[in-house]
C-alpha cells in the first residue's frame, strides 16, 4: 500500500494522463464504426485515426462486420496529449445534490408550501423529451420527474408555449421557478428565445421573484446566464439535480440557510 | 417449457372483472365517433392527397373534417356529406378530396341525394376499400410464407429479436434497418419523431428531419416496407414491420399501417391517456376503430404496459401491469381481435440492485406467458435505470435476454448499452443482437429442462402479483374506469374524463350515422 501511495505522489496534475494501469501509461479505448467492409485497409484506415486521434501503441482488439460495408472496432492505445488540471476552471451551477425524499423535507420544513414549477418548451419547441424527462413522473435514468415531488406544484405546459404567454402565465400563478427546454437549435433558435423570454421577463418585473431555468441538449450554465437565466442545464440532468437548484435558490434569496446536502 | 400453478380460478375472476369494466366504456365508445375516426374513413376510401398550408403539407383530410366540424356537422359522419358529394358532382375520391379540401366544393351547400342511394353508394366504396386492405395482407401474408417468416404467437420459436432505428430521417432508417436485418434482427420499429402522437395530423410525404424519431407518414411506411421487402428476400427471412398506432392518429395509423403492410403496431387502449395526456374519451373511442382496422388485416398490436414500470416503482407495481393486461384484452376481443394478436407488452424494470431481482422478475415473465399463452407477449428491456455505464447496460440487458429466453417471451425489444444516452448507433444495435443472439441460442432449451418449486420464490411472487391484480380490479370495476384512472389506477398518474387533449375531437353520433366500416371490418 505505502508503494500505491508513494507511487500516485508522482501525478502531476499541470500534466495529467489517463490511467490504464501504470501512472501516466495514456490507455484510453475507443469503439467507432467504418462505413467500409471489414478488410486490411479498413484496418489501417482505423490505426490511422487512433494516430491522428493522438495515440500511440495502437492495438486493434477487434475489427467486426457490424453489417454489410460496416467495420466496428475497438482499439486501445496510449494517448500522447496531456491536460492541465491546475488551470481548468469550470461555471457551473452551485448547489449541492439532494434526493427527492430530501427536497421534499426541506420545502416542508424551511417554506411550509408547495413551491410552483412551471416547465415549458417555448416559441415553435416541439420536443418535449427534455421537459418531460424533467417533469413528468416518470423522470428520467431512475430519478423520478418533479411531478412526484410532495412539496412541488409542478406543472408541464407542453410544447409551443409562447413566451408571453409562459411568463403571464407564471404571474397569475405566482410561480417560484420557470423551466424553459429548448432543443431546436436552427439558426440559434435557442438563443434568441432564451433571450427575449428573459427581456420580457424583466419588463414584467419577474425577474426577481422568479427562478428562471434553462435546459436541453445545447444548453449550458454560462449560456443561460449570458441569456439572463439563473442556471442552465445540458444533457443528462436528473430532476432531482433541478429540484436541488430550485430549492437552495430560492431559499438563498430569502435568506433561508440550509445545510450541506447529506451525501 | 416450464410453467408456473397459478389459481385459474383467480385468472377467470379477472377476465370476468375486466370484461364488466369494459361494459360501460363500450357504450359510450358506440354512441361516439372523432375526427380521427372520420378521417381514418377518407383515408380508406381513398382521399389521400395535402394541400400547401402556411408552407407545409397539410392533409385533404384534416381539411375536410375541419371545416366540416366547425360547422358541426359530424353528428352523422362524414360520409353522408361526402357520398353526396361523389353524387352530385360526378368526380372521383380523389378530385372531390382535393376540390373540397382547397375550399372549391362546399359538401353543405350541394342538392341532396336520396339517403338510400347515398348509404348504397357509401357501402359499396366501403366494400372495395376493405376489398384492397385484405388484398393488401394477402400480399403480406404471401411474403411471409414465400420468405419464411421465424415468428410464432406463443413464442415456440424463441424470442423474436426487435430493434429500433429513429435517426430522424427515413432514408438512414433503411441503412440502418438493412444493417440491423444484416445482423439478425427479425423486426425493425422505426420510432416516431417526439410529440408526434400530440399532432392531430398524420404529416404527408417521405420526411428528412425529425427528433429523436422520424415521422410516421404513409409514405415513409411505403419505404420502409419495400426496403425490408428486399432486404428479406436477400437475406431470406421475412423482416417485420413495426410503427406506432398511438396518440390523436390512432384509426389513421391503423389505416396507413393496414395499408403498407405493417406487421406490428403499438397500439394500447389507455397508454395516451396515462402518458400523453390524452383525453379519456378520444382515445378508447379512437383504440376501438383503430384495431377493428388491426383486427381485418390481422396486425399484431404490442401493449404499452411496460410504461407503467418506469413511473411507478417496478417491483412494487406488476399487479398494474397485468390488470391493464386484461383490460387491453379485453377491449381487443371487443375490436374484434384474436389472443394471436394481441402483444400484451411488460418490461424488466426492476432496481437491478434489489435482492434477488431475477427470481421476481422470472415470476412476472414468466407469469405473463403462462396467463396469455395464445398472445404474442411483448417484452421491453431496461431503461429506467440505466444510465452512461454503457458496460453496465450491456450486462443488465444480457441477463434481460436470458430471461426472456428462460420464460418463452415471443417478441423481444433488445435493449441497448447507450440506452438513455442517444437513438441507437448502428455498432449499439450490432452489439445487442450478438448479445440476444449468444443468450437466445445458449439457453434456448433451459425452459423446457427446469420445473418451478412449488411455493418457492418465484412461484409465491407470482401468486401474489395475482391476488394483487384481482384486488386491483376489483376496485376499478367498483369505481368504473375513468374514476379509477383519476384516482391514479395506473402508473401513478391522474387523469379527467373531460381533461387532456383532443376532447373537442369528440363527437356525439346523431341517429342517421353512418360509417359502414363498423359492420364491414
Amino acid at each position: 500500500m505505502s508503494t500505491n501511495q508513494s507511487r500516485m505522489s508522482e501525478l502531476e496534475l499541470k500534466k495529467l494522463k489517463p490511467y490504464g494501469d501504470i501512472l501516466n501509461d495514456g490507455t484510453i479505448q475507443v469503439s467507432f464504426t467504418l462505413p467500409v467492409e471489414p478488410s486490411p485497409e479498413a484496418r489501417e484506415a482505423a490505426v490511422q485515426f487512433a494516430e491522428k486521434m493522438g495515440l500511440d501503441q495502437i492495438k486493434i482488439a477487434t475489427m467486426e462486420k457490424a453489417a454489410n460495408g460496416f467495420a466496428f472496432f475497438v482499439i486501445y492505445g496510449n494517448v500522447r496529449h496531456t491536460v492541465d488540471y491546475t488551470s481548468i476552471h469550470v461555471v457551473k451551477v452551485e448547489a449541492g445534490k439532494r434526493s427527492r425524499e430530501e427536497i421534499d423535507e426541506i420545502i416542508r420544513t424551511k417554506i411550509g408550501r408547495k413551491l410552483i414549477v412551471l416547465g415549458a418548451c417555448t416559441g415553435y419547441d416541439a420536443h418535449t423529451v427534455g421537459i418531460d424527462a424533467i417533469m413528468n413522473m416518470k423522470g428520467f435514468a431512475g430519478d423520478y420527474g418533479l411531478e412526484r415531488y410532495q412539496w412541488l406544484d409542478a406543472r408541464n405546459l407542453g410544447a409551443q408555449v409562447l413566451n408571453d404567454e409562459l411568463l403571464k402565465l407564471a404571474q397569475k400563478e405566482n410561480a417560484d421557478a420557470v423551466l424553459v427546454s429548448k432543443v431546436v437549435t436552427q439558426h440559434n433558435i435557442h438563443v434568441r428565445d432564451l433571450q427575449d423570454l428573459m427581456k420580457r421577463a424583466e419588463q414584467m418585473g419577474l425577474k426577481e421573484k422568479i427562478v428562471f431555468v434553462a435546459g436541453g441538449p445545447r444548453v449550458t450554465h454560462p449560456l443561460a446566464l449570458e441569456c439572463g437565466f439563473d442556471a442552465g442545464f445540458g444533457v443528462g440532468t436528473k430532476p432531482s439535480d433541478v429540484a436541488s437548484y430550485i430549492v437552495e435558490e430560492f431559499l438563498k434569496r430569502k435568506g433561508i440557510h440550509i445545510d450541506e446536502p447529506k451525501e | 417449457m416450464a410453467h408456473l400453478k397459478l389459481d385459474t380460478q383467480k385468472i377467470d375472476e379477472c377476465r370476468k372483472l375486466a370484461r364488466e369494466i369494459s361494459e360501460p366504456v363500450e357504450a359510450m365508445i358506440s354512441a361516439h365517433t372523432t375526427i380521427a375516426i372520420e378521417r381514418a374513413t377518407l383515408r380508406m376510401i381513398g382521399v389521400n392527397g395535402a394541400v400547401v398550408r402556411n408552407g407545409q403539407y397539410y392533409p385533404e383530410v384534416n381539411a375536410i373534417i375541419e371545416d366540416l366540424h366547425k360547422e358541426g356537422k359530424l353528428g352523422c359522419g362524414v360520409l353522408p356529406l361526402f357520398v353526396n358529394g361523389l353524387i352530385q358532382t360526378g368526380l372521383s375520391v380523389q378530385a372531390l378530396g382535393t376540390q373540397v379540401a382547397e375550399k372549391k366544393i362546399n359538401l353543405l351547400t350541394l342538392p341532396q341525394a336520396p339517403v338510400e342511394e347515398v348509404q348504397t353508394h357509401a357501402k359499396k366504396l366501403c366494400a372495395d376499400a376493405r376489398d384492397h386492405l385484405i388484398r393488401q395482407r394477402e400480399i403480406r401474408d404471401a411474403n411471409r410464407v414465400e420468405l419464411k417468416d421465424p415468428f410464432d404467437p406463443q413464442g415456440k420459436n424463441g424470442p423474436l429479436i426487435y430493434v429500433i432505428v429513429a435517426t430522424g430521417n427515413i432514408f438512414d432508417d433503411v441503412v440502418q434497418a438493412r444493417a440491423a436485418a444484416q445482423a439478425g434482427a427479425d423486426a425493425i420499429a422505426v420510432i416516431r419523431s417526439t410529440a408526434q402522437s400530440l399532432l392531430d395530423y398524420v404529416p404527408h410525404g417521405a420526411t428528412t428531419e425529425g427528433f429523436g424519431g422520424t415521422y410516421a407518414t404513409q409514405e415513409n411506411f411505403r419505404i420502409m416496407r419495400e426496403a425490408l421487402d428486399d432486404e428479406g428476400k436477400k437475406l431470406g427471412r421475412y423482416i417485420r414491420l413495426t410503427n406506432y398506432c398511438s396518440g390523436l392518429c390512432m384509426p389513421e395509423i391503423a389505416a396507413l399501417g393496414a395499408l403498407e403492410r405493417l406487421d406490428f403496431l403499438l397500439n394500447d387502449a389507455m397508454y395516451g391517456i396515462l402518458f400523453r395526456d390524452i383525453n379519456m374519451k378520444r382515445t378508447l373511442i379512437d383504440q376501438h376503430f383503430s384495431r377493428r382496422i388491426i383486427a381485418l388485416s390481422k396486425i399484431v398490436i404490442h401493449t404499452g404496459e411496460d410504461n407503467y414500470l418506469t413511473t411507478a416503482d417496478a417491483v412494487e407495481n406488476g399487479h398494474q401491469v397485468l390488470a391493464s393486461q386484461f383490460i387491453n384484452e379485453r377491449f381487443a376481443l371487443n375490436a374484434h381481435m384474436t389472443q394471436s394478436l394481441m402483444g400484451l407488452g411488460h418490461a424488466q424494470e426492476m432496481d437491478p440492485e434489489h435482492p434477488d431481482v431475477f427470481l421476481l422478475e422470472i415470476a412476472r415473465a414468466q407469469m405473463t406467458r403462462d396467463i396469455f399463452p395464445d398472445a404474442p407477449i411483448k417484452f421491453m428491456p431496461p431503461t429506467r435505470h440505466k444510465c452512461g455505464d454503457i458496460f453496465y447496460s450491456h450486462l443488465m440487458d444480457a441477463m434481460f435476454n436470458f430471461v426472456g429466453v428462460l420464460t418463452g417471451q415471443t417478441i423481444q425489444l433488445l435493449g441497448m448499452a447507450t440506452e438513455a444516452m442517444h437513438t441507437p448507433l448502428l455498432q449499439d444495435r450490432w452489439m445487442s443482437i450478438k448479445n440476444a443472439k449468444y443468450i437466445f441460442n445458449g439457453a434456448r432449451s433451459l425452459g423446457a429442462d427446469i420445473t418451478y418449486n412449488a411455493g418457492g420464490k418465484i412461484e409465491s411472487w407470482a401468486a401474489k402479483v395475482l391476488d394483487d391484480t384481482l384486488a386491483h380490479l376489483q376496485m376499478i370495476r367498483s369505481k368504473g374506469l375513468s374514476k379509477a384512472i383519476e384516482e391514479k389506477a395506473f402508473a401513478e398518474v391522474s387523469r379527467r374524463e373531460t381533461g387532456g387533449k383532443g376532447y373537442d375531437g369528440v363527437i356525439l353520433r346523431e341517429p342517421g350515422y353512418l360509417n359502414p366500416f363498423f359492420e364491414l371490418l
